[in-house]
């Protein structure tokens, strides 16, 4: 038979993600995925799947969902108050569950999180990805987020059966530095260097296309220029002079001016603004970067040969 | 053509290299991106990930395992060697031609751009439908192509109030190019009319009827002939 997975309550954004879709950008196709590729590879792991199962990634506060059949679940990210059957069910660590019902509530010291099943969210992968592309409407789940009364197919699973949820002692904790700042790479712009001299919020506007940020705004020029490519992470400048910095469902190509982009290592933090949240930026060079990057795969890499090491003990 | 095309390599991401070959919307830059673009393709190394090409510049991402440094590396070898000859300059060859029900409830604009250029609707629509186009790039929405060879004397401002709704395959002019909407969108650019072809469908693969760096030319057609066309392609999907 095969499982589903019931959505009770949708809660505020959440949407079917994987890591995302590549080849298609000459096509005005966005990359799309969670925007924090590393988090759901670490849940996918946790419950025994492939690196890019599609998991649920949701956004400040969490879904209400009914499993028809025993299912194993990791939650990794902001943790929220999670309970099944009003039970208190821990996050960053595998946990078998019977049938019933999972309530996640509102997310704690950040904006999202991700939950992966065992044998992942099955919906047809649509370009290559299951990600839900929510300006293009396609993919995940009709290109939509989650709504109340929607039925996710689930994938071929290997749960136990057990009667009440059941988790081991251990968990793993991927938890970003939340204080340092965000670091990028300035561009030539003039105003480059200026966006770490001053302090900014996180707008109550802000997506899964760009952080939107608040503060003293910086020189901008007075139109868009020609249209270039851009990129997840990529700071933009438009004429009003507060920048925006795209995220994973970034437009291909975009008009405005750029000062700089955030560099690879620190993308996965950017998932976790929350509206109101100060921000800061410090530039650092190319050598930097590629150091930072290098250091968190290895980090990932290392946390994933945690988890095989542990698994065998569930 | 096989003029060297001078570019600048920046850093668009830790994962991306943007090639600058200029920082104006022209035919000649544009023909080196789609060059560049072409060659790439063909000699596909293996940390290639995606190439985009935008009017002036072409963005080249690559496998984040991959050291950007040695990308760099390879991407200034093949521009300082610039013999664009040796491969093909476009994806493809041949014109393609659009069926466009121009006017009416299709084309809403088609009177009041007319009379802004001090042109009969049917002049604007000849003019307009006798141009040869191209594929510019490919943007701001999945499949949204922007062709660049509209007449200069067409060119016609954006709205001021965006429309609300643009109905999908809406032929427009916005500024010194023409382009379509592949989906139902908001949308400022002028609506001269509409095409019966679907131009984004993320089932097909490719999922756009277009590809960067096609020729492209508009072909008038009846209600008739619209009609005939719009549901064969409902029978096709």
């Amino acid at each position: 038979m095969t499982r589903q997975l019931h959505v009770l309550a949708p809660g505020l954004l959440t949407t079917v993600q994987d890591r995302g879709r590549s080849g298609w950008r000459h096509l005005g196709v966005a990359h799309a995925g969670a925007l924090d590729v590393d988090a759901a590879r670490i849940a996918n792991r946790l419950v025994g799947n492939d690196g890019d199962a599609a998991v649920l990634e949701f956004t400040l506060r969490g879904p209400r969902l009914r499993f028809d059949a025993p299912s194993r679940i990791a939650i990794v990210g902001a943790p929220p108050v999670v309970r099944f059957e009003g039970k208190t069910v821990p996050s960053g660590r595998p946990v078998e569950l019977p049938a019933g019902t999972l309530e996640l509530g509102a997310l704690r010291g950040g904006a999202r999180a991700w939950l992966a099943i065992d044998g992942g969210i099955d919906v047809e992968p649509v370009l290559g990805s299951r990600s839900t592309d929510l300006r293009g409407g396609f993919g995940g789940l009709d290109g939509r987020a989650l709504r109340e009364g929607d039925v996710l197919p689930l994938g071929m699973g290997s749960a136990r059966q057990v009667d009440t949820p059941q988790a081991p002692a251990w968990w793993i904790d991927p938890a970003h530095d939340t204080h340092l700042p965000i670091r990028y790479r300035p561009s030539a712009h003039a105003a480059a260097s200026a966006l770490a001299r001053r302090s900014w919020t996180i707008s109550a506007s802000s997506n899964r296309q760009g952080l939107r940020l608040q503060g003293d705004a910086l020189p901008a020029p007075g139109g868009d220029g020609v249209s270039e490519p851009v990129a997840p992470g990529t700071i933009q400048l438009p004429v009003d002079g507060c920048p925006i910095v795209l995220l994973a469902d970034a437009q291909t190509v975009g008009g405005y001016a750029k000062l700089g982009h955030v560099i690879a290592a620190d993308l996965p933090r950017l998932a976790q603004c929350v509206p109101g949240q100060p921000l800061h930026f410090a530039p650092v060079d190319a050598a930097t970067a590629h150091r930072l990057a290098c250091a968190a795969r290895a980090r990932i890499a290392r946390i994933g040969v945690m988890i095989d090491a542990r698994l065998p003990a569930i | 053509m096989t003029s060297r095309a001078a570019c600048d390599i920046e850093a668009l991401a830790d994962d991306a290299w943007l090639l600058r070959f200029g920082d104006r919307i022209d035919p000649e830059l544009n023909a080196a991106v789609h060059a560049m673009a072409a060659r790439l393709r063909a000699l596909d190394p293996p940390w290639l990930r995606d190439v985009v090409p935008a009017f002036a510049s072409l963005a080249v991402f690559f496998d984040a395992a991959e050291d950007p440094a040695r990308v760099h590396a390879a991407l200034l070898a093949l521009v300082e060697d610039g013999d664009a000859s040796a491969l093909p300059l476009r994806p493809r060859d041949g014109v393609i031609e659009i069926p466009v029900l121009y006017g009416g409830e299709h084309g809403p604009d088609l009177e009041s751009s007319a009379a802004e250029l001090g042109l009969s609707p049917r002049e604007l629509v000849a003019r307009h439908s006798a141009g040869d186009y191209t594929v510019a790039m490919i943007g701001f929405a999945p499949g949204f192509p922007y062709l660049s060879g509209l007449e200069p004397a067409l060119a016609l401002p954006r709205l001021a109030t965006p429309r609300a709704r643009v109905a999908a395959g809406s032929v427009a002019i916005g500024g010194a190019q023409t382009g379509i909407y592949p989906r139902e969108s908001p949308g400022g650019w002028r609506l001269l009319g509409r095409t019966p072809w679907t131009l984004f469908d993320p089932r097909r693969e490719p999922p756009t009827r277009l590809q960067p760096g096609d020729r492209v030319r508009f072909r008038a057609i009846d209600a008739e002939e619209f009609a005939r066309r719009a549901s064969r392609q409902d029978a096709a999907s």
